[in-house]
């Protein structure tokens, strides 16, 4: 990524492409470049504030320990289950081959 | 009274006593809609046979004396961010047309119990990200008051179908004032209930810790009888809370006596239109003339808002979003055709140009077709400011400065029991006016974010018009959990004001 | 260092076990293996739209009990975050795992060899955090459609991830440790860590560590290899044997390139069984950028004192200390202590309740090992299923003690009490075993003395073990006679005769 967190190159965005499984072309490069840097430019007026003693707020909420008990609950049948898959067989949904090993992680 | 011109409450009290039978009101409704929503854009879905199946069997038992819900025979329209099992659900998006989720959300289930009767499911901006319902796949949305303009977003067409009469309530949803800015710009009642108020089971998520279901309707009174049905813990959703639902619709009939209004001196500075400011004055007047008292209150961090929101926001849209890969449901792109990244277009290191594999091209190829620009924007703001070098100093330091904000509304709260102002700077602009410039759109959510971003509740509701006749929206904010309050000072202010009865001229006599 | 090689083996192992919950992690859909695809699924483990996570409290127990077992540190304070990549068999495009406040750390598991062939080796667990499975993918090649077929019946189980300092020192440490870690977690009731059925997986980490002399113009110090991540690997065998031949292909190129680790990023390769070799695998440059941050879903839990402290109570005990405690109790070897436990908390339990009525652990545990564990393995059965009970077993040890009859004769009858599932009288009756009076015994040795006169002579003349040679002759005539028996009586009988 560039150096200046303010300003996206075309590079930058097509690596960001990339992670979010977006097909760009190089008109949408050029185009997002300028407005998400704009945007980025906007935003980094957070930087302005100290924020250095102050904890995240990811939840608006203060609730903890929510549970569910380990008790089955109805699943959907396999028909329901594949009933908006863009491809399937029956049992399963189908998806161009994948290559390698299983799961990334 | 026709239908068409009585409250929801009013409505079901008819329903109930037989005044009207359910499928005459819904067939009112439908036929309303039928006649005007080539105008106005505000459905993707009208289920006109199923709404008139339900309303005939609810008539069907009322008859036979066998028990029927609190809402039995209202129609009721959702906005189409809401899983409905019997009606397709497609956040605008062309990455969702036709799909059918095996489920109803939460509130849906409720409403059905509660006997409402589902006239369609309206438009939006795409998977509610936007301020005007202009980013819709399937076209925009028109203001009733003036076609020529927006009804705000993205909870455009859940407003502009209460404004023109096609039913008497929506449910919308709100992030970053998705209902209460659409409902300030046509002249209707919104209310976005605190954090956790609603279950949001079933409701397609933008941003998880942000987004709300509330009512949309004529008046605060038509918002609490919906909110009874709507609110509720739900164990299906972790962060619904766990606390009773108050009968809104008995406590809203009380006078302002004592309560204190705060008013934000920050709110009116240059950018906000001098017609708003003055119809926002003249509500605070109303409010004071009732028994309340107003007071000077800051938010100190409210001009942060607007960046914080666009770093949250988009960052939990960019994972929300990452299951419409074209794999298990949703559009998938056809193997070679269509939409394709240029030669070279895929720049990222390692790479000539094209796909690493058929699999990859699958989900670019898939989710660049599907989605609009808007959303596109967002997913890749948002994974920019997730990843690797860049979290800290965005995402991250967007969560501090939220807790900045969330602690500017509980420390106004010590001194004030609301905090009231404009919902929007402008009246309803014109479509296409600021489609050119995203930021410009971002800005239209000034005044509504902070309420998200704190997780507290918030209404807007008519507080006058321009001089060219569009509505000026007047917001109150309140703590967490004091949704009776909202309700019963929009309410009182109902009471001593009749913007909320009026109806767009253009609307008038049932023609479009 | 080992005294084999010129060079160090570090290992590291990561660990991903299913917990034995009835349902899924975050809803309510079934965990049972082999299921036909996709009819476990719902909304929330489909990654439907709108659909929620609700944590599954069993899980979270289930995950501390292993966590406190492996000595860990448990944070009062946890939550969960979201793992962002795209693969077919993660619906929701991420994986809700822990990343930096995982439910506990630092804690450790020690492994020995009873037979002592590497060092007792303590193993660090750096964390163990709570997260949930991917789907299965399927590559269908015999099809030849170019399809992957994606079942998401196991997606939303239960994991938890169990990763270790690199403290192992060899391939055979690490295939006892694993065995230690499964026993562990088998008798806690937290897995049944099948690697066949998919509820335990292993990945390694495994480099070396090799001594550079001084030269002229260095000191002496410690190159290391690059780090490499072998996956793929099935079984507790194939971790060794990757292992093993993993060392041998790093040092092979240390010795050819010198390439030392440094920033580059780890290298994974993927174990080939049947080849018997690793195999590079392509580097997926961004997908080590997974952007974590918090699950906005869910809420963060909390763990008091009180609920460690009520999981440890409802723990049972662990391998570690049931085997002092065996040993200590019943009187038996660390060596059969061992033995007892590694078989499982059944069997324990089964040796408790015989070693109790017998009332001495020596015997219980020696008719255990050398007769209730060789039948169990000949027939591949279990101890819940064995047909003969510790009451039945203790009955014959009981008759042995009383002299009705021998130990070989003994494991005879126990032979049939455990075909036919029949009490011991009414085995010994079938097989025409009846004790043999003392009457009897004299009438027959006095037959025996008459019929072996030199060996009569020879005991005479103080070769006592001379009388052996009439115990198979006594057998012969009467197989019910007590061998021990036969031999004091005709020692007596030959000096009586003076």
């Amino acid at each position: 990524m560039s150096t200046s967190p303010q300003t996206l190159t075309t590079k930058d965005v097509a690596k960001v492409g990339l992670l979010a499984r977006l097909a760009l072309s190089e008109a949408d490069l050029e185009r997002m470049a300028g407005e998400l840097s704009k945007i980025v430019g906007f935003v980094s007026m957070l930087g302005e504030l100290d924020t250095a003693n102050v904890a995240p707020l990811a939840h608006p909420l203060d609730t903890q320990n929510v549970f569910r008990d380990d008790v089955p609950a109805a699943s959907l049948s396999t028909a329901e289950a594949l009933q908006s898959a863009p491809r399937h067989d029956g049992e399963c949904f189908l998806v161009p081959a994948v290559l390698g090993e299983s799961s990334a992680a | 009274m026709q239908p068409l011109e009585m409250s929801a409450v009013d409505l079901v009290a008819s329903l109930r006593q037989g005044d009207i039978t359910a499928v005459e009101c819904a067939t009112v409704f439908l036929d309303r809609i039928e006649a005007t929503n080539g105008s106005i854009n505000a459905f993707l879905a009208v289920d006109r046979e199923g709404a008139l199946a339900r309303a005939a069997d609810i008539d069907a038992r009322r008859k036979a004396g066998k028990p029927v819900g609190p809402l039995a025979g209202l129609p009721v329209a959702l906005k189409d961010v809401l899983c409905t099992a019997d009606m397709p659900t497609t956040c605008a998006s062309k990455m969702l047309a036709g799909f059918r989720p095996p489920y109803d959300a939460d509130v849906v289930a409720r409403l059905r119990r509660a006997d409402a009767v589902f006239v369609g499911k309206t438009n939006m901006d795409e998977f509610a990200m936007g301020g005007s319902n202009e980013n819709s796949a399937f076209g925009p949305v028109r203001n009733p008051w003036d076609l020529s303009r927006a009804p705000g977003g993205s909870s455009g067409g859940s407003a502009a179908c209460v404004a023109a009469d096609m039913a008497p309530v929506a449910i919308g949803s709100d992030t970053g004032g998705s209902i209460r800015q659409p409902a300030g710009l046509c002249g209707i009642t919104g209310l976005k209930p605190t954090y956790g108020r609603v279950s949001r089971r079933g409701l397609i998520a933008f941003a998880s810790s942000l987004d709300q279901i509330g009512p949309m309707a004529r008046s605060a009174a038509d918002c609490a009888l919906i909110m009874e049905t709507i609110a509720g813990h739900d164990p299906g959703d972790s962060t619904s809370l766990v606390v009773d639902v108050p009968r809104y619709t008995d406590l809203i009939d009380k006078p302002l006596t004592g309560i204190r209004i705060g008013r934000v001196p920050e709110h009116f500075a240059a950018g906000l239109d001098p017609e708003v400011a003055k119809g926002v004055e003249e509500a605070f007047a109303v409010l004071m003339a009732a028994g309340a008292t107003v007071h000077d209150v800051h938010l100190p961090h409210a001009k942060y808002g607007i960046p914080t929101y666009y770093l949250i926001a988009p960052c939990e849209a960019s994972s929300n979003l990452a299951r419409y890969d074209g794999a298990h449901y949703g559009h998938r792109a056809e193997p070679g055709k269509g939409h394709r990244a240029e030669p070279g277009g895929q720049r990222s290191a390692g790479q000539a140009g094209g796909f690493e594999s058929p699999l990859v091209e699958m989900y670019c190829r898939s989710r660049a077709e599907g989605f609009g620009p808007e959303v596109k924007r967002r997913i890749m703001l948002g994974t920019y400011a997730l990843s690797a070098g860049y979290y800290d100093a965005y995402y991250a330091k967007a969560l501090r400065v939220r807790r900045l904000i969330r602690q500017d509304y509980l420390d106004a709260f010590q001194t004030v029991d609301l905090i009231g102002g404009p919902v929007s700077a402008t009246p309803a602009f014109k479509l296409g006016e600021k489609t050119d410039d995203p930021l410009a759109m971002y800005l239209v959510d000034l005044y509504t974010v902070g309420t998200n971003l704190a997780g507290v509740g918030g209404i807007s509701f008519p507080c006058g018009f321009t001089k060219s006749g569009l509505p000026i929206g007047f917001q109150l904010q309140a703590p967490p959990l004091a949704e009776p309050l909202l309700l019963q000072a929009a309410d009182r202010f109902q009471r001593l004001t009749d913007w909320h009865r009026r109806r767009p001229q253009a609307m008038e006599g049932g023609k479009a | 260092m080992s005294t084999n090689t010129p060079y160090t083996t570090i290992i590291g192992l990561e660990v991903h076990v299913q917990l034995m919950t009835r349902t899924k992690l975050f809803c309510g859909c079934s965990t049972k293996f082999g299921g036909a695809p996709n009819t476990q699924v719902c909304p929330t483990c489909l990654g439907l739209p709108g659909s929620l996570p609700v944590m599954n409290r069993q899980a979270f127990d289930l995950a501390l009990r292993a966590a406190l077992a492996l000595e860990c540190t448990i944070a009062p304070f946890t939550k969960w975050d979201r793992k962002n990549y795209f693969y077919p068999d993660l619906p929701k495009g991420y994986q809700i795992s822990q990343f930096d406040l995982p439910f506990s750390s630092d804690g450790f598991l020690e492994v020995v060899d009873p037979k002592g062939a590497f060092e007792p080796r303590r193993v660090g667990i750096v964390r163990v955090h709570l997260e949930e499975d991917a789907g299965k993918s399927m590559h269908d090649d015999a099809a030849g459609t170019g399809d992957t077929r994606i079942d998401l019946n196991r997606a939303g189980t239960p994991l938890c991830e169990i990763v270790t300092q690199p403290d192992l020192r060899s391939p055979q440490e690490a295939r006892a440790w694993l065995n230690e870690l499964k026993l562990l977690l088998v008798y806690l009731g937290v897995s049944d860590c099948n690697m066949q059925e998919g509820s335990l997986r292993v990945d390694a980490n495994v480099n070396l560590h090799i001594p550079v002399p001084a030269t002229a113009g260095a000191e002496a110090r410690v190159a290391k290899t690059p780090i490499v991540e072998i996956k793929n690997m099935n079984s507790f065998r194939s971790v060794e044997r990757a292992l093993t031949y993993e060392a041998a292909r790093q040092w092979e190129e240390w010795q050819a390139t010198k390439a030392e680790m440094g920033k580059t990023p780890k290298q994974t390769r993927g174990w080939d069984d049947p080849a018997g070799i690793t195999r590079a695998q392509r580097h997926k440059e961004e997908s080590s950028d997974y952007r974590y941050f918090p699950e906005p879903d869910l809420v963060p839990v909390t763990v008091t004192a009180e609920r460690i402290q009520s999981i440890r109570g409802g723990m049972g005990e662990p391998p570690v200390s049931l085997r002092k405690t065996l040993a200590s109790q019943w009187q038996i070897s660390a060596y059969d202590a061992d033995v007892l436990v590694n078989q499982g908390r059944e069997l324990v339990d089964y040796f408790e309740d015989l070693a109790t009525r017998v009332g001495e652990g020596k015997v219980a545990s020696n008719w255990m090992q050398q007769d209730v564990l060789r039948i169990l393995n000949e027939t591949n059965g279990t101890v819940s299923a064995f047909p003969v009970r510790p009451a039945g077993l203790a009955d014959l040890i009981g008759r042995v003690k009383k002299g009705d009859f021998d130990t070989s004769r003994a494991r005879e009858i126990f032979a049939e009490m455990v075909t036919s599932g029949r009490p011991v009288d009414d085995v010994v009756a079938g097989m025409g075993i009846s004790a043999v009076s003392d009457d009897d015994v004299i009438a027959l040795c006095r037959e025996l003395l008459a019929a072996n006169p030199k060996i009569v002579a020879d005991v005479k003349s103080g070769k006592e073990q001379a009388a052996a040679g009439l115990i198979g002759q006594a057998k012969k005539k009467n197989a019910n006679v007590n061998p021990g028996k036969v031999r004091a009586i005709c020692l007596d009988l030959i000096r009586e005769m003076g």
